[in-house]
């Protein structure tokens, strides 16, 4: 599906999100910083008392939850209404429209990108040492941005066709939210129980990133397969359901 | 031979499908409630037209005239027949496409020019020109939401025409600006003419049609009425105009 005839597009496309995003607000990145900064702040402030004495680190543990779980629903979400929301440029251009996928999703990567900064500094600050170990978070970076690119094809589809699809979807983050184990630490469940979490894509993840950098060691084979495994899946499908369905979707927006 | 129609028709589904929730669609998939007809949009349309050819399409609200030029520019895969196009294909759009209001003039003219098709480094080249055609040398680092509509037709003209296309499609839009740069763009228009490029255009102007045309495409209700010599069909379609009775045995070459 790479296609070099398209790079250009795909720069320009990328450029106008991001000014859009960033250099016409006053604080420009400031801004996409401060929620997750914020919500960090509420949660760390109320949490703590509950869950902090058993976990170590826990602003950190917090903070690894909250920006992976957020780097997914702002991927997906955007991917999904960027094929509805391009679409009076694809009814009158030949370009694929895969293009408004992937750009939507570069530009939610910068964005965690930049919160990864402020994790960093939150490390640091915790007196966790930042080793070589770090370098491997490319690799569940890698996984999830596959993991979001296939997510926001069969959303993005699904949405095209079924404009409830938006809300059926807040719904479903929102739940989640609360089975991703982003403010508590799946310890406390008895180990039957926590099995039932690796079958959450966004819960391994953020395990994965947890390992690396509060446990300052590298995730088991099985956890390197499920990360992989999930991306590729999803990946496939989405492929699979878009290059099924694309054709349609001039007849129905 | 540069453009080959062959048989096309392009059927649009209707029905109560679109615009409902996932919801309701499973409701009324239980209730065995979906229906759909077909709607034949274009109807068999054959022609071919020649490098250098100026193909005019004519036909009253509705007839298709937009589908055609979406099937010639792959936009919209025909339901059946095939269309053989040699050549680049440059198609002024209407405004709002690939416009975006808050970015820059600058911005916008590489954005359309990447939307088009159009390499970075042929807009490095040809920027100045488009700006210094369109008469916007000024404006280039306005907003382009503060420009006059006059003024933004005059760009999109700018870029669609200066880049030398084989094969240029004008929908509609030849009639902008102010008196001056209409003179102007009709001149550019016969220019690239001139140089051996083919233009397929649609308008609702006769004399336009009757002025630039070699070819005209006449078509109602998605069925081809005629096609060939541009005096002849001009004249029956000018009749028709007042009468509103097709002229009989309705493919006259």
């Amino acid at each position: 599906m790479v296609n070099f005839k398209y790079k250009f597009l795909f720069e320009e496309l990328v450029k106008r999100d991001f000014n859009k995003k960033y250099k016409r607000s006053f604080l420009g990145v400031f801004w996409s910083l401060l929620s997750p900064l914020l919500m960090l702040a509420v949660m760390s402030l109320i949490f703590t008392k509950f869950f902090g004495r058993t976990t170590p680190h826990y602003t950190v543990h917090l903070f690894v939850g909250q920006i992976v779980f957020s780097f997914f629903t702002e991927a997906t979400n955007a991917g999904m209404s960027s094929m509805v929301g391009a679409a009076s440029i694809y009814s009158k251009i030949n370009i694929p429209k895969y293009l408004f996928i992937i750009t939507s999703n570069t530009l939610a990567l910068v964005n965690f990108l930049l919160t990864m900064v402020i994790l960093f500094i939150f490390t640091a600050l915790d007196g966790i040492p930042i080793t070589w170990k770090f370098l491997l978070l490319l690799y569940p970076i890698i996984c999830l941005v596959l993991f979001n690119i296939g997510f926001s094809f069969i959303l993005s589809t699904l949405f095209v066709f079924f404009k409830d699809v938006q809300y059926l979807y807040s719904v479903f983050t929102r739940i989640l939210m609360y089975v991703s184990a982003i403010f508590y630490d799946i310890k406390i469940y008895d180990p039957q129980f926590q099995k039932l979490f690796y079958l959450n894509p966004i819960f391994v993840y953020i395990k994965y990133f947890r390992t690396i950098i509060i446990d300052n060691t590298i995730p088991s084979m099985t956890m390197q397969f499920l990360a992989l495994f999930y991306a590729i899946i999803t990946l496939f499908i989405g492929i699979m359901v878009y290059r099924k369905n694309h054709s349609k979707f001039l007849y129905y927006i | 031979m540069i453009i080959e129609v062959k048989n096309v028709s392009v059927k649009f589904m209707t029905g109560n499908f679109r615009d409902i929730g996932l919801k309701e669609y499973l409701v009324r998939k239980v209730k065995k409630d979906v229906y759909s007809s077909e709607f034949c949009a274009l109807d068999n349309i054959n022609f071919t037209i020649n490098k250098g050819d100026m193909l005019g399409i004519i036909g009253t609200n509705g007839a298709g005239k937009s589908t055609l030029l979406k099937v010639i520019t792959g936009v919209l895969p025909p339901t059946n027949g095939t269309v053989k196009c040699r050549g680049s294909i440059s198609a002024l759009l209407e405004l709002a496409t690939g416009f975006d209001g808050d970015l820059t003039v600058r911005e916008n003219t590489y954005l359309r020019g990447a939307l088009l098709g159009y390499s970075r480094q042929f807009m490095n080249e040809t920027y100045d020109d488009i700006i210094e055609f369109a008469e916007l040398e000024e404006f280039q680092d306005c907003s382009f939401k503060h420009l006059s509509s006059g003024m933004k037709s005059r760009l999109a003209f700018a870029i669609a025409s200066l880049v030398n296309p084989e094969i240029l499609i004008l929908d509609e839009v030849l009639s902008v600006g102010d008196g001056s740069f209409r003179d102007k763009s009709e001149t550019k228009m016969k220019e690239i003419i001139n140089d051996g490029a083919t233009t397929i255009m649609v308008s609702h102007s006769i004399s336009q049609i009757r002025r630039m045309s070699n070819k005209v495409l006449w078509i109602d209700k998605g069925k081809q009425i005629a096609f060939g010599d541009t005096k002849n069909i001009c004249d029956e379609y000018e009749k028709y105009l007042k009468t509103k009775v097709l002229p009989n045995g309705c493919n006259m070459q």
